[in-house]
């Protein structure tokens, strides 16, 4: 009897996220991604240390905030990545979720402690500390916490497709943590500065000190999707090596 | 040099930390995928027919 199942052509969303095609084509995009991030760093630190003025209150103290606020976007931004991710590996079960977010974990643990340092560093001189237990640091501290969790469970684990599922469902837990973030200035008493770029009427700052901020938040956008994607490659590269080593290990010997 | 005021170690400081976190994530990144293709290739060389005889 003829099978009257068909096999469904793939399409374009199915060849770009299969982890051959990915290495193929995310090979293809290094160079040009790292020479446009290159470029966006020379050009955002030269804006942030020499063609940029001294704030009227924070004196020379501001050109910080040109690197604390990228990495305190990036902290959140490459959790919400792993939240779609999340979604990804839970409901479709794609393999390139799974790799997705465990690239991304680490990445998104060290953006998230430089937020940390380079905020206490802009605290003392602008508050007269370096840490306060307010909504908005002390939620940044469990997001980093979270991530240092994540990382450990997927350690833990030698099941990786187990690791991925327990991994998605505390990754959706943790993002409830990412709003908290986002309205602890406004919810709590703080010290912090509440929303000044992103707020409805636009910025809040002069266009010289805005220029700067943009030009550096997207040097390290573009530094976290390089970092990200070779994280990636090397994630699929190392399933490989499992899967050949465990073949090996059940082949005959001579 | 620009001029950086009186709080000049905290600027220095944030930026200096952030470039060697920056350099120490990008070399361990970069030098891990070398590593893994590496041995990747290494096993691809032992499973091939030749190899193994």
């Amino acid at each position: 009897m003829a099978s009257t199942e068909t096999v469904r052509p793939m399409r374009w969303y199915d060849r770009l996220g299969h982890p051959g095609a990915f290495l193929s084509w995310s090979g293809r995009l290094i160079w040009p991604l790292a020479g446009v991030t290159v470029l966006l760093f020379v050009w955002g630190l030269w804006l942030a240390l020499y063609g940029s003025p001294e704030d009227y209150q924070m004196g020379a103290t501001v050109r910080i905030m040109y690197i604390h606020v990228p990495n305190a976007w990036l902290s959140q931004f490459v959790y919400g990545i792993m939240t779609v991710a999340a979604i990804g590996t839970l409901v479709w079960r794609h393999p390139m979720a799974d790799v997705t977010m465990k690239a991304a974990a680490p990445l998104g643990a060290v953006f998230t402690l430089m937020a940390l340092f380079t905020g206490s560093l802009w605290g003392r001189p602008t508050w007269g500390t370096f840490w306060e237990w307010d909504g908005r640091l002390t939620s940044t501290l469990i997001l980093f916490f979270i991530y240092l969790g994540l990382i450990a469970l997927w350690a833990a684990f030698d099941d990786k497709l187990r690791a991925a599922r327990l991994v998605a469902v505390l990754t959706l837990v943790g993002a409830i943590n990412i709003p908290i973030i986002k309205f602890s200035v406004d919810w709590w008493n703080t010290l912090h500065q509440p929303a000044s770029v992103f707020v409805a009427g636009g910025p809040k700052m002069p266009m010289n000190i805005l220029m700067p901020l943009f030009v550096m938040l997207f040097a390290f956008t573009f530094l976290f999707l390089l970092l990200q994607i070779l994280a990636m490659r090397s994630e699929i590269v190392t399933r490989r090596i499992d899967a050949l080593q465990r073949k090996m290990a059940m082949e005959p010997r001579a | 040099m620009p001029a950086l005021g009186p709080h000049a170690a905290f600027i220095i400081a944030a930026y200096v930390g952030v470039a060697l976190v920056t350099f120490v994530l990008i070399a361990a990144v970069v030098l891990n995928g070398r590593a893994k293709r590496r041995r990747l290739r290494e096993l691809e060389k032992l499973r091939r027919p030749e190899a193994r005889q």
